[in-house]
């Protein structure tokens, strides 16, 4: 960050970049999806995000990019340093766009609505469908990619974005061993080069060897730190005897009040 | 032959002014129109405008009422009634937890009631049925002005919110994390959609009015992979639609806005028929498979 609050653009963010949670609340409704969460994403810190179904993991990600407002507490981070991958399923495939320009919407940030690209953006997009193995698929239409090769062009776009904290929404869903072995070593070098990285993740396996921070949800923070003491088995069990369907006597929650 | 042509496709225009006029105003709606209609396809909003359509009747009857057929009155109270029922419609459905097309159908049924009741107190059937389906006649100097305005003012506005809509449209979630404002992007295009929908009613009528802007932007689907080459399809189809109807209309004795809709309808048959994009001649004509 210079002193006019723009990203400078290139490799270099700035290590101050963590995010904060003051007893956050998120609800659906009245229904609480994240329910009186507080604790610190380091900056530079890689963290696996993991939980059951419905465990208001996704909802999390949503608040910090700022797309869900908060019922109660607070968030701190600053939004515009902050790049998010949606759920794949979440975009419209069938659109008529091209994987470049997929790719250079990234520049979103810096290009704003109304100017053109500079050549050496158009230049990074290129570079960044290299790097996730796209090469010559710039005039590719996406409806035309599968899965997998459609959620490397969203790791390009994010590579393109070169944000400093970087939140990921279920990376590696449908996707094959190769491909998540490459988006992984993506996500790696990342973490090298000192981006806060918060991913929601299923393969527990994965998260123990490749995530040294791990949150469990499962609608109350259950644990978080390092992902050896988090990953136990009495936490598992734990956050699996969270009530899926909702408490029909359930009533006003009296914490906020405390 | 040349002579032939001569008379039958350009003759009537060069004979009649009202024909002239109402030729240039729907060709330059030919260029505002369809973009609108793409964006509203592959946004899955392809009834929104038929509502909005529908919705700025009631306005319509309320201008005929106060100062018969004067353009201005009848644009204001259409512009109004057309805003309170696109933005009225997204509120509601907001506020009450309802799906948006289920609060656009209730809207549209009630409007167009509205409308025809209002307009029959005062009217007799040669108004209303020239307030619903359009008259060539009715493209005096304020109308041609009325449609050229829009029409440069839509592909203004196009040309600088392009990118917003294709992000809009494509990845809501990236948009609003982004900082895109999404939504105000999103009134402004309805906005424009009202505004040329009222443009278009004077020569197509109320109830034709977005058939130059849809069925153009559906039988694009099929002659074009991008949002733009989608749009220049669009406008191409438009603007033959436009000056074939005028022909049919003319030489037939049809009213405008059905002979209009009629020959963008007949393009978009065309197209599902022969178009290279999911069209069905060519899957018919099975091509053997390329080997990579």
């Amino acid at each position: 960050m210079n002193v006019f609050g723009m990203n400078p653009g290139g490799m270099n963010p700035v290590l101050d970049h963590g995010i904060e949670l003051a007893d956050l609340t998120l609800t659906h409704g009245r229904r609480p999806a994240v329910h009186h969460i507080s604790g610190r994403f380091a900056p530079g810190s890689l963290t696996a995000i993991v939980g059951p179904n419905g465990a208001g993991k996704s909802t999390l990600l949503r608040a910090i990019a700022g797309l869900h407002t908060a019922q109660e507490g607070r968030v701190r981070c600053r939004r515009q340093d902050i790049a998010l991958l949606p759920q794949a399923a979440a975009l419209d495939r069938a659109f008529p766009i091209s994987c470049r320009e997929v790719v250079e919407l990234g520049h979103w940030g810096r290009a704003g609505a109304f100017r053109g690209l500079r050549p050496q953006e158009r230049a990074a997009a290129r570079r960044a469908l290299a790097a996730v193995g796209l090469e010559g698929f710039e005039a590719r239409p996406v409806g035309s990619l599968s899965a997998g090769q459609f959620q490397r062009v969203l790791f390009a776009r994010l590579l393109v974005q070169d944000a400093p904290v970087i939140l990921l929404d279920e990376p590696f869903n449908a996707v094959d061993a190769r491909t998540a072995a490459d988006l992984l070593a993506l996500v790696r070098r990342w973490h090298g080069e000192g981006r806060t990285i918060l991913a929601v993740l299923h393969d527990l396996e994965m998260v123990r060897e490749q995530f040294p921070e791990t949150l469990l949800l499962a609608r109350e923070p259950i644990a978080w730190g390092p992902t050896a003491e988090v990953l136990t088995a009495a936490n598992r069990l734990k956050a699996r005897m969270m009530a899926e369907g909702w408490d029909q006597e359930a009533e006003a929650c009296i914490r906020s009040a405390a | 032959m040349l002579a032939l042509l001569h008379d039958y496709a350009w003759a009537p225009f060069a004979e009649f002014g009202f024909l002239r006029r109402a030729l240039i105003g729907c060709l330059a709606l030919s260029l505002a129109a369809p973009p609108l209609g793409v964006f509203l396809v592959l946004r899955r909003m392809s009834l929104t405008a038929d509502v909005l359509a529908h919705g700025i009747l009631p306005g319509i009857a309320a201008g005929f009422l106060v100062a018969g057929l004067s353009v201005t009155a009848m644009s204001i109270g259409g512009l109004v009634a057309g805003l309170a029922v696109g933005i009225g419609a997204g509120a509601l459905s907001r506020a009450t937890g309802g799906r948006e097309d289920a609060a656009l159908a209730a809207l549209y049924l009630v409007a167009l009631a509205l409308g025809v009741t209002l307009i029959s107190t005062r009217a007799g059937s040669v108004e209303l049925s020239h307030l619903l389906f359009g008259s060539v006649l009715g493209v005096d100097d304020p109308a041609l002005l009325m449609m050229a305005g829009v029409a440069s003012l839509t592909l203004l506005v196009l040309a600088f919110a392009w990118r917003p809509l294709v992000l809009e449209c494509f990845d809501p979630g990236f948009a609003a994390a982004a900082g895109a404002r999404g939504g105000a992007w999103h009134m402004l295009f309805l906005a424009l959609v009202v505004l040329n929908v009222l443009a278009a009613f004077q020569a197509l009528g109320t109830l034709m009015a977005v058939g130059l802007m849809m069925l153009p932007a559906v039988a694009a689907r099929h002659w074009g992979r991008s949002v733009g080459g989608m749009t220049y399809a669009a406008v191409g189809i438009a603007l033959v639609s436009a000056w074939a109807g005028l022909l049919f209309s003319y030489h037939l004795d049809l009213p405008s806005g059905p002979a209009i809709v009629l020959v963008a309808g007949a393009s978009w048959v065309l197209s599902v028929l022969a178009g290279p994009v999911d069209g069905l001649l060519p899957r018919l004509l099975r091509r053997s498979h390329l080997t990579g």
